[in-house]
């Protein structure tokens, strides 16, 4: 699970394979149809693809770039989920320390006792 | 005017080039206010949680080169963690984090104090860690954690909190 995770954020760390899921979230595309928008050649698209693969972001039928490559939504989701679930534990941990300094404003009050008015 | 709050909920960032988790939240507090609730051990033992454990510091000095362990426990089982505090600044602390149980591992956290003025702070967190391994045994650890602790009991707690 560790490695898969691993393998998929390296994978996104390149902006044209970034931007090829983002593609691949509206429709399956082949290669070449990938490719046509870029300014690089089929293979280099290709290579991407590949390593989009090993991720297991996407998934093709075969080799051919004739086949339609897809993208695998469940990985996405499981990096999704484990990030969101993480943040809602950072996002909980940071609403008792909302609390924590809500009540922090009479304790710095009282860190300032008014001059012996009272005592 | 009151400024604009971008991150009032926690944003997350995991690097995708770096061990690195990026965290970023907006607080209404003064710099001064949110660095004494991550140096003062009465209060930091308040809110660092998870809400399900209960924490103990066995020791806490808050000053450049000093060291600091605390144990969470529930129902007799504890996780100790320790580390030393690298660096402590009014808008900046960074110290290491290493868990008992993971003791060959250590992550180096940055937290940052950035002033928004009108008493609003945004807290910059960062933790590097030693392998996108550990990164992502982290990024588990926060999904089972998460699990056990509906948003209710949390809406719950901080009405309570600040009540």
């Amino acid at each position: 699970m560790a490695d898969e995770l691993s393998r998929v954020f390296a994978a996104l760390a390149d902006p044209t394979r970034r931007d090829l899921l983002a593609r691949l979230s509206v429709a399956d595309a082949t290669v070449g149809q990938l490719a046509a928008p870029y300014h690089v050649t089929v293979q280099a698209v290709s290579k991407h693809v590949r390593v989009l693969q090993d991720a297991g972001l996407v998934s093709r039928d075969g080799h051919s770039h004739r086949r339609p490559v897809h993208l695998e939504a469940e990985v996405f989701d499981l990096m999704t989920r484990w990030i969101e679930r993480y943040r809602l534990q950072a996002e909980e941990r940071y609403r008792r320390l909302d609390a924590v300094l809500a009540a922090m404003d009479d304790d710095a009050e009282n860190t300032n006792p008014p001059r012996q008015e009272s005592a | 005017m009151t400024p604009t709050t971008t991150y009032p909920a926690a944003r997350i960032e995991a690097d995708p080039g770096l061990p690195i988790i990026r965290i970023t939240r907006d607080f209404v507090a003064t710099p001064a206010q949110l660095h004494r609730a991550h140096t003062d051990p009465e209060l930091f033992a308040r809110w660092v949680g998870p809400r399900s454990l209960d924490t103990r510091i066995e020791e806490w000095d808050a000053r450049t080169g000093g060291c600091w362990r605390y144990v969470a426990s529930r129902e007799g089982v504890e996780f100790g963690f320790h580390g030393t505090f690298h660096e402590v600044r009014p808008d900046r602390i960074v110290q290491t984090f290493t868990f008992d149980g993971a003791p060959d591992e250590v992550a180096l956290e940055t937290l940052r104090f950035e002033d928004l003025g009108d008493g609003h702070t945004r807290l910059h967190a960062q933790s590097l860690v030693d392998s996108f391994e550990g990164r992502d045994a982290w990024l588990r650890s926060g999904m089972e954690s998460g699990v056990n602790e509906g948003y209710d009991k949390l809406e719950e707690l901080v009405t309570d909190g600040v009540l």
